[in-house]
């Protein structure tokens, strides 16, 4: 039996895939660094769909982290585009 | 009715995910990709997290949820501005059917 939960994390999961195809096909190095904060974006709505579905409490803590780290991977990444130090 | 409503909020997030998804897709380029996509998956995101808040109400999980919300509003935009920025100075051409680019006067008088 399919519920709704479930047609809604197999959609996240092929727009994740859509992610990983820019993430390959990229032409240049912006595009990647775009798919992948794109693709943490999603994951943590992935964590919070599994919340629901799996009821598994600390998934949703998961969800929190992987919003923090995101935002620093992306950080450091815009900072080496700009060819700067992380200091500066 | 609590739980229809969550689903209801779930749906609209995965359709400004999906939309979103198929900029990042189908635009020609890196700021265009940028614009379409960080703004709606990031609204889209919103709106599965309000969903599994009200799902779970003021519970442990919905307070999380709840927590969640700002934290990513927040993060993503400023990650997306810092991107954008440095793929600018980068130099990373515009598409070449672009019509305006106001932040290169911008930039030329910076240096």
């Amino acid at each position: 039996m399919i519920s709704t939960i479930d047609i809604f994390l197999y959609i996240l999961i092929l727009l994740s895939f859509f992610c990983l195809f820019r993430i390959i096909r990229g032409p240049s190095i912006a595009d990647r660094m775009v798919a992948i904060d794109i693709f943490g974006i999603l994951v943590v709505g992935i964590c919070a769909l599994m919340v629901i579905k799996t009821e598994r409490k600390f998934l949703i803590d998961i969800a929190i982290t992987w919003a923090i780290l995101s935002f620093i991977g992306t950080i450091t990444l815009a900072k080496y585009l700009s060819r700067k130090k992380l200091n500066e | 009715m609590n739980e229809i409503l969550s689903n209801v909020f779930i749906g609209i997030g995965v359709a400004f995910d999906f939309f979103g998804c198929l900029g990042l897709l189908r635009l020609p380029d890196v700021y265009n990709r940028l614009q379409a996509a960080t703004k709606s998956v990031t609204l889209g995101t919103w709106s599965i997290l309000f969903g599994v808040f009200l799902r779970y109400g003021f519970t442990a999980v919905g307070v999380k949820a709840l927590i969640c919300i700002p934290l990513l509003f927040f993060a993503a935009t400023v990650a997306a501005h810092a991107l954008i920025r440095g793929s600018y100075i980068f130099g990373i051409k515009l598409w070449d059917k672009s019509v305006v680019d106001d932040y290169k006067n911008e930039w030329t008088q910076q240096r």
